[in-house]
């Protein structure tokens, strides 16, 4: 029996190494200026999905939401072995919080159509909600079991699965379809492989074509770059490199649902955090001095 | 979702496992009290669970004017559908205007269900919690008194304030041990409610099969937090304040080798070159001057504090808070901030 696997995976940016180049003269975060990555538990997430397929055929499918630049990621899971990738992107999703963001990857799904399991990331790096997951779950109406350790038993279309809850763990079971929310602890994601770099390192999104020949060809006009876009796209066609690429119509969103409107999270205000200097902060011995030092800890996730 | 609703009661999600209740409900209902008093509405707490009757009365102690006590089998150990289908249910018949869950392993898995269904904004790991106006930008309309969930993003390098204006209940998971727990008043009077939920098939669809839980075990590799002493600390009666404070904190204990070899601690503890190499995400260094070798063992830690009374005591050369003065003052001093954290 074999399972059909669906992977949401995200670029982010790489919160993990900002430097002081990153800030504004504001003091907010100049998110152009950071280097991306994909999303470290996403990583396991689509390990998770391939080892399913390894164990008991099926197919693993990735998709992402975000700018044209995402499908960067897409090419990693294709390196990996994914078997179909979707770029979700369009500019109507600009600012959706979690809940907006989850009702869009349920809509994408439900296109996609027949699904086992889909596989997220415990959370990403750049917000660490962990919110999408059980949202997603809700939204396509399935169960979720996040903290997924290790699967147990598959069988039947039952799976029993561990997922590790900090203090323990425990084995849960369910039958498919379900959502699981994979820790880092779970596997060893596997490198691209060297083969599979080879064969689709030249994969491309419609988006990243338009992008390539507007950058070769500044002199041309529209109708040249037009005419050699189309060419292009029908010849990854043709060699099956073609990225799918999908925007909110291609999904039947709803768009009350989508972006700011969607999104019944605002942000009020913004400070950024003073970026470590050179030397220590010197904190007097008194009770004051010790009392903000652990108030800035507990703040700053240190503590707590 | 539910309309704002102004005379909307402060609620808390009351996380019990095994019959105990989770401290971070507790500190919750510290700060949903102070809300609730600050909107002149009722403070109450969720109560999700089987034979847990007694944990109604700690609550009340701890602020709340009701308990809203489910009573059920299918609630004695946690499962996401079911108990989500407990708040969904209550939250559509009582309308609270703000809901508070504990940034655990379980409430973060239970507030995003209830908020997808219920289509009401959730603010994860809020740091600070506050009652303050907003106004939209770009419709100019100020929404008065409404909960300012303040919470670390970017990885903890910028810090943001988001409301939730329009989709109520306003919902935050908040992390533990960042809000004070006041001290119970076992006077306090309150009711409580008993309520019913029914479940359907769906809800029971995840079957627990197996459950353990750990106490948790020293592992200096595994600590977030390690607290360290060296020869600074003087002998092995004071080395208690080493204990102290990782306790207060919940952290691990650490030593230099200096301390091991003056017999203040077993050498199972020790950090360095010859022990033990940590990166937790703080390092508490107390008179521990800092050898190189010690520092070998602890300067890949996120966040080092160092304790010395020798401002030109080389541990300071890492650290990203130095404290220049008596540890036996500064130690106490520590840990009565922690357990204030106000």
């Amino acid at each position: 029996m074999s399972y059909d696997c669906i992977v949401c995976v995200k670029q982010v940016p790489d919160t993990g190494n900002i430097t002081g180049e990153a800030m504004k003269a504001d003091g907010t975060v100049n998110r152009a200026a950071l280097p991306t990555i994909f999303n470290p538990e996403d990583l396991n997430a689509l390990e998770a999905a391939l080892e399913i397929r390894e164990r008991f055929g099926g197919t693993v499918t990735a998709i992402t939401m975000g700018p044209p630049a995402a499908g960067e990621v897409l090419r990693e899971c294709l390196y990996r072995g994914a078997d179909r990738v979707i770029l979700l992107t369009d500019r109507r999703a600009a600012a959706s919080d979690t809940l907006a963001t989850s009702y869009i990857l349920n809509r994408a799904i439900r296109t996609i159509g027949r699904y086992d399991f889909v596989f997220c990331g415990r959370q990403a790096i750049d917000g660490d909600t962990a919110q999408v997951g059980p949202q997603l779950a809700e939204k396509l109406g399935i169960p979720q079991v996040t903290y997924y350790e290790r699967l147990v038993d598959l069988k039947d279309r039952v799976a029993r699965v561990r997922r590790n809850v900090g203090n323990g763990w425990e084995v849960v079971e369910a039958r498919v379809p379900m959502l699981l929310t994979v820790l880092d602890i779970a596997n060893e994601p596997r490198p691209p492989a060297a083969k599979r770099v080879m064969q689709y390192k030249r994969a491309r999104t419609r988006d990243e074509v338009v992008r390539e020949v507007a950058a070769e060809m500044p002199a041309a006009t529209d109708a040249q770059r037009e005419a050699e876009c189309a060419r292009r796209v029908q010849a990854l066609q043709a060699q099956k490199l073609l990225m799918e690429q999908w925007n909110l119509d291609d999904i039947q969103a709803d768009l009350s649902w989508c972006g700011v409107t969607g999104s019944p999270t605002k942000v009020h205000r913004v400070q950024s955090i003073v970026l470590t200097k050179e030397g220590y902060t010197e904190i007097p011995p008194s009770p004051e001095g010790v009392k903000r030092m652990i108030h800035e800890l507990i703040v700053d996730h240190t503590l707590g | 979702m539910i309309e704002p609703n102004r005379n909307g009661e402060v609620w808390v999600f009351a996380e019990q496992e095994d019959e105990s209740l989770n401290d971070v409900s507790l500190e919750l209902c510290t700060k949903a009290r102070e809300l609730a008093d600050r909107l002149g509405v009722k403070m109450a707490a969720v109560l999700p669970g089987w034979n847990v009757r007694e944990l109604c009365y700690r609550l009340i102690a701890h602020g709340a004017d009701k308990v809203y006590y489910v009573h059920d089998t299918k609630l004695e150990h946690y499962r996401t559908l079911p108990y989500a289908r407990v708040m969904c249910r209550l939250i559509a018949k009582h309308k609270p205007q703000i809901v508070l869950y504990g940034a655990t392993p379980l409430g973060r898995d239970l507030a995003p269900r209830i908020a997808s269904e219920m289509r009401a904004g959730l603010t994860a790991d809020c740091t600070d919690l506050e009652i303050g106006d907003y106004t939209d930008p770009k419709t100019k309309t100020t929404y008065k008194d409404l909960l300012l969930q303040i919470r670390p993003a970017f990885g903890g390098n910028i810090i943001a304030t988001i409301v939730n204006f329009d989709r109520w209940p306003q919902m935050a998971t908040v992390r533990e041990g960042v809000m004070r727990m006041g001290s119970p008043d076992p006077k306090r009077t309150g009711e409580i409610v008993e309520e019913k939920v029914e479940f359907n098939d769906f809800d029971l669809a995840v079957k627990l099969i197996e459950r353990h839980r750990e106490p948790r075990k020293v592992n200096l590799k595994a600590a977030r937090v390690i607290v360290a002493g060296g020869g600074g600390v003087g002998s092995k009666e004071n080395f208690k304040l080493i204990h102290d404070l990782a306790g207060a904190i919940g952290g691990a204990v650490g030593a230099s080798r200096a301390a091991v070899d003056s017999g203040f601690i077993g050498k199972e503890h020790q950090i360095g070159q010859t022990g033990t190499t940590v990166r937790p995400a703080l390092y508490i260094a107390c008179g521990i001057s800092g050898a190189v070798q010690h520092r070998a063992g602890m300067e890949e830690s996120a966040k080092i504090i160092a304790i010395n009374w020798d401002k030109e005591a080389p541990i300071f050369g890492v650290a990203h808070y130095g404290i220049v003065g008596d540890l036996n003052k500064v130690i106490p001093m520590m840990i009565k901030a922690i357990k204030e954290r106000a």
